[in-house]
């Protein structure tokens, strides 16, 4: 299925962000399941240092968007590149290298529940950074516990922690490797508004404080509203909008306007 | 070609490739030494009383249902004889396969069902870390190592329970028994049984590994993972056994 609407481009934004450097690239991208096109014609940059936040409604394909980024999902056509790579041309231990560098926030946090939360985060220091000095591990462990305020939770199991604190946990666990880019599928879904506000600002503040880029799949406009430096709206397995949280609020078109309300 | 031939194809070639990153990953650096020990524990120590209870009475209502038989033929005294050769070659090994696969394959294929419904095996894979040698390749050697084990341990406890049963009508002292028991087994009894357990633990290990891992994302899906880890390794055990008593036959007993 072909995108009937076309990508409209907030002027401000493109000034601002046609110097900074491009980290994920998507041209033209495609993605079906069956005789079902989920994706059907993705064009979309994410530029080093900025939060996107993509909007849409559910089915519409964010979260295969963002997993065709992280390699869970390959595409079917089009050109997906990241740091200047080519995804599809990517060996196991190019991809190895490559997530290393990306870090992914699962709606549910995916904590491994048979561990503790201090297991948990050593989990990809000893796996992927291979760190075999504990008390560099543990020094690396509190830090981020201390950064997502749940350093007195460092030893209990996932199931004795709240939604909100898994997410906590979830989003401690993927910045422990200092990932460049982040992506967040859904990240304040199924919290109390306060909650999902302390979800908000803490990803607004990790992304200060490590320097990342970030896409943030949400449905939440009060999230969308705090972390966001530019927005896309999705639609039909494609973007039909962009521009910054303030403009598309008063876009023309009747849809992208509806997510505002 | 029908549709149902085309699934069970790439069904089939689905788990072809599930093995070679199985084996694959075996000889990759990075082996999970603790999560192997750990999966070691829980798979065989976890098992010990089933095992054992089983064996047991396996021995015992095989000895009980004989002896009035053999009494009529005046064969008492080769009870011991025939239950040991029994137990060692073929209902041993069998029954503790099938009894394993109901508790091993769909414990693994529940737990590593639920681990990619809730994203965890995704969570894995997007880190960097490698899921495969760290939930599969534990999860299989440990079947491998500890299926045998089990079947040993069970061989021994069936072999007591004959010499329990065999002392509810007779007298007969342990030592008589045992070395009736042991007198007609020799090692090409047990040799072939425990290379055919170390299959049993790979199908039980793998089954429950592929089942789970390959789930769908529904919740329902955990279930059906579980109960198509126990068919399909039951199925699978069933026929290695009649490959391996067939090998056995041309190898080992002529």
């Amino acid at each position: 299925m072909e995108a009937t609407i076309q990508l409209k481009e907030n002027p401000v934004t493109k000034k601002q962000t046609t110097e900074k450097e491009i980290v994920v690239a998507m041209k033209n991208v495609k993605k079906s399941f069956g005789s079902n096109e989920v994706l059907s014609d993705i064009n979309m940059t994410l530029y080093r240092g900025e939060n996107l936040v993509v909007l849409g409604r559910s089915g519409q394909g964010k979260s295969v968007t963002i997993k065709c980024i992280v390699g869970l999902l390959k595409q079917d056509s089009g050109s997906l590149s990241v740091f200047g790579k080519e995804v599809k041309d990517l060996n196991e231990d190019e991809w190895k290298a490559l997530r290393m560098k990306i870090g992914f926030l699962f709606q549910s946090g995916a904590l491994y529940d048979s561990m503790t939360v201090r297991q948990n985060l050593s989990f990809p220091l000893t796996r992927v950074l291979k760190l075999k000095d504990d008390s560099e591990i543990q020094n690396r462990i509190e830090e981020v516990l201390e950064a997502v305020g749940l350093l007195d939770a460092i030893d209990k199991m996932p199931s004795d922690l709240s939604g909100g604190m898994r997410k906590r946990v979830g989003l401690a666990r993927t910045l422990i490797l200092k990932p460049e880019i982040m992506l967040y599928d859904e990240p304040t879904t199924g919290l109390d508004p306060i909650t999902s506000r302390e979800i908000s600002e803490l990803i607004l503040e990790m992304q200060k404080k490590y320097q990342t880029s970030s896409i943030i799949i949400t449905h939440d406009m009060a999230c969308a509203k705090i972390t966001s430096d530019r927005v896309v709206v999705m639609n039909n397995g494609a973007f039909i909008a962009e521009g910054t949280y303030t403009a598309l609020e008063k876009d023309s078109d009747e849809l992208v306007r509806s997510f505002f309300l | 070609m029908p549709a149902i031939f085309t699934k069970q194809f790439v069904a089939a070639g689905d788990q072809v490739v599930f093995m070679g990153g199985f084996f694959r990953n075996i000889f990759r650096s990075g082996f999970e030494g603790n999560e192997f020990l750990r999966q070691c524990f829980i798979i065989g120590n976890k098992s010990l009383s089933l095992v054992g209870i089983t064996g047991f009475i396996l021995g015992f209502v095989l000895t009980l249902q004989s002896e009035p038989t053999m009494r009529d033929f005046g064969a008492v005294s080769y009870v011991p004889s025939m239950v040991a050769i029994s137990v060692i070659r073929e209902i041993g090994p069998v029954i503790i396969a099938l009894i394993c696969a109901g508790k091993i394959a769909s414990s693994i294929g529940a737990e590593l069902g639920s681990m990619k419904v809730s994203e965890q095996i995704d969570a894995m894979e997007v880190s960097g870390a490698n899921p495969i040698q760290y939930l599969v390749v534990t999860r299989v050697l440990a079947c491998i190592i500890m299926i045998p084990l089990l079947t040993l341990m069970a061989d021994a406890l069936a072999l007591l329970g004959g010499f329990a049963a065999s002392n509810i009508n007779n007298q007969m002292s342990f030592t008589l028994y045992f070395s009736k028991a042991f007198s007609a087994l020799g090692f090409s009894d047990l040799i072939p049984a425990v290379i055919k357990t170390i299959f049993f633990g790979f199908a039980i290990g793998f089954v429950g590994c592929y089942k789970g891992y390959n789930s769908d994302r529904g919740t329902e899906s955990v279930g059906v993972a579980a109960n198509s880890a126990v068919v399909a390794a039951s199925l699978w055990i069933i026929v290695l056994d009649a490959i391996a008593v067939q090998l056995t036959s041309v190898f080992a007993y002529n």
